[in-house]
């Protein structure tokens, strides 16, 4: 439905006139909105990055956690996970806001006389993505490296590795199943996301998913909506593609498997 | 089994544990520090807040506590009204997606006709798309069929992300069963009535109900659907949660939060313990 209506023409009044266009595509390539989509796709980028930078020592580390620490350490993991996500959101705007913890802590040390404007960033989205979707990192390498014999580790350093060749000779391409699975969960919900642009970036920063809502709801122009959200069906279409083949072309090299965990 | 997971000299198991586990790189715990940190301290500062009195918050020693947020919360018609209707929608659409999820998959499971493995691709395409083109595709089509929007639609448009859940849970029970107790069943002289009450459904039960509480915690939680399904008429706990943050009211948010995290906290608590608690058995 949504193919469809991303090649139909908007009447003067909000309503679909039943005309087959293509204008919706030629306006979603104007460089104004061309700003936009390269503007969520860094943050989509960047944001992946991040959590695979943090997510994968996280697993690391719980995973050889001792037996018994490990459902509380995971624990911990699964309540910010699964807390409501407009709760999720406002509690990193408390954070960053002129009254949150950080803006006190530094005002009553003295370091600062007037509050910082924390919120309404880039840096404020930033931070609340890559803190809403580090779990989604987390859970599947977790999974790889929860199956795997450490031992491996062991005789690694035995056989004199030391140190990055250990990370990176065996630990990441051990990891690289779960990692793979953890890099598309991340990217794509991010590339959509509307909230938490919305609640922390404020106006300055609309990305694909703010743009498609407002053509939505407040422009009420479905059809190009239609055809912004068939883009950005397109662009996750692919990344899910390419990890696929590259998975594949992986799997004939001996290793794979899949883990099953889904977002949110 | 796990390969520390070893026979005692008794013929009993006993779990030896790490020695064989390395110690992570010092890098490793400092980042492990700082993810949990991330994660965590906005939901601790929100909990905090929220028995916080009214007044200057920036100056330390004119701080108070007081539990009069959760008093107002509980006192706000348009929160209770709001968690009703969640709790209308999570209902219904759990029940909903449940019984769509399972004779689906069953469908799905017994017959191998041509087009199968597409239906089961369709069934489960929610679980790849954003919500937000869940959402719009949901408003699109209720346009087109011109359903009014309001609490039906939003449930419609629930089950419909949550039935596809449902599908990948049973249909991974169901790949690992066998399904000649169902044929033994019949030969047995069972009605296909019989069968189902019997047989196939108490042996699914796990994965039924492990769908329909995930269907029920995704519709509970989901703001994304609603947003676009809901109409103006009706909210939904997030929507309201949402609308509120949008109007600028802060403390109730902070109570209603910490309300929730608790929920979440104690549902895993619970959770965790019931499945010691069969482990243990």
């Amino acid at each position: 439905m949504v193919g469809i209506y991303s090649f139909l023409e908007r009447g003067p009044y909000g309503d679909i006139i039943w005309q087959p266009t293509l204008a919706n595509y030629a306006r979603a390539l104007d460089p104004l909105y061309l700003r936009i989509y390269r503007k969520s796709f860094l943050l989509a980028a960047s944001t992946t990055a991040v959590c695979a930078l943090l997510g994968l020592p996280l697993a690391y580390t719980i995973a050889t956690a001792a037996k018994r620490w490990q459902p509380s350490l995971m624990g911990l993991l699964m309540v910010p996970f699964l807390t409501n996500f407009v709760v999720r959101v406002y509690a990193i705007r408390l954070i960053l806001a002129a009254e949150g913890p950080i803006n006190l802590g530094l005002l009553s040390l003295g370091l600062i006389t007037e509050p910082i404007m924390m919120t309404d960033s880039t840096m404020a989205v930033a931070l609340g993505m890559i803190t809403n979707y580090l779990p989604f990192m987390v859970l599947p390498i977790y999974v790889v490296f929860e199956k795997f014999d450490f031992a491996i580790i062991e005789a690694a350093k035995d056989l004199g590795a030391k140190g990055w060749p250990v990370f990176s000779r065996v630990i990441l391409p051990l990891a690289k199943p779960g990692l793979l699975s953890g890099l598309s969960l991340v990217f794509v919900p991010v590339l959509g996301e509307y909230m938490i642009p919305d609640l922390l970036g404020g106006a300055k920063t609309l990305m694909l998913g703010g743009l498609i809502t407002e053509q939505f709801l407040r422009v009420r122009d479905w059809p190009f909506g239609a055809a912004l959200a068939m883009i950005l069906c397109i662009a996750m279409v692919s990344v899910l593609w390419l990890q696929h083949r590259y998975r594949g072309t992986m799997a004939s090299h001996g290793s794979g498997g899949r883990s099953g965990y889904s977002r949110r | 089994m796990a390969p520390w997971l070893v026979t005692g000299a008794e013929g009993g198991v006993a779990t030896v544990d790490v020695k064989r586990r390395p110690r992570p790189h010092g890098i490793a715990y400092l980042i492990s520090v700082v993810c949990y940190a991330l994660m965590l301290l906005p939901l601790v500062a929100i909990v905090f807040y929220s028995f916080l009195a009214p007044g200057d918050a920036s100056d330390i020693r004119q701080w108070s506590f007081t539990l009069d947020w959760y008093r107002a919360l509980t006192l706000d018609e348009s929160i209770m009204q709001a968690l009703k209707t969640s709790l209308l929608v999570a209902v219904s659409a759990s029940l909903g997606s449940t019984c769509l999820g399972l004779f689906g998959a069953l469908a799905l499971h017994r017959s191998r006709f041509s087009g199968s493995e597409l239906v089961t691709g369709l069934a489960t395409l929610p679980l790849a798309l954003p919500e937000l083109v869940l959402g719009l595709a949901s408003v699109i089509w209720f346009g087109i069929t011109g359903l009014s929007l309001g609490i039906s639609t939003v449930i419609i448009g629930h089950i419909t992300l949550t039935t596809a859940y449902v599908v990948t849970v049973i249909n991974a029970r169901l790949s690992d069963f066998d399904s000649s107790v169902i044929d033994a069943a019949s030969d047995l002289g069972a009605t296909p009535w019989q069968v189902a009450r019997r047989v196939t459904i108490p042996l699914l039960a796990p994965a039924i109900g492990a769908g329909a509480m995930m269907a029920f915690a995704l519709s509970f939680d989901d703001f994304m659907i609603s947003f676009f399904t809901a109409g103006v008429d009706e909210d939904t706990l997030p929507m309201r949660i949402y609308s509120m943050i949008r109007f600028g009211i802060n403390r109730e948010i902070y109570a209603l939060s910490t309300a929730l995290i608790l929920l979440t906290a104690s549902g895993l608590g619970v959770s965790s313990w019931l499945r010691k608690r069969s482990f243990h058995q």
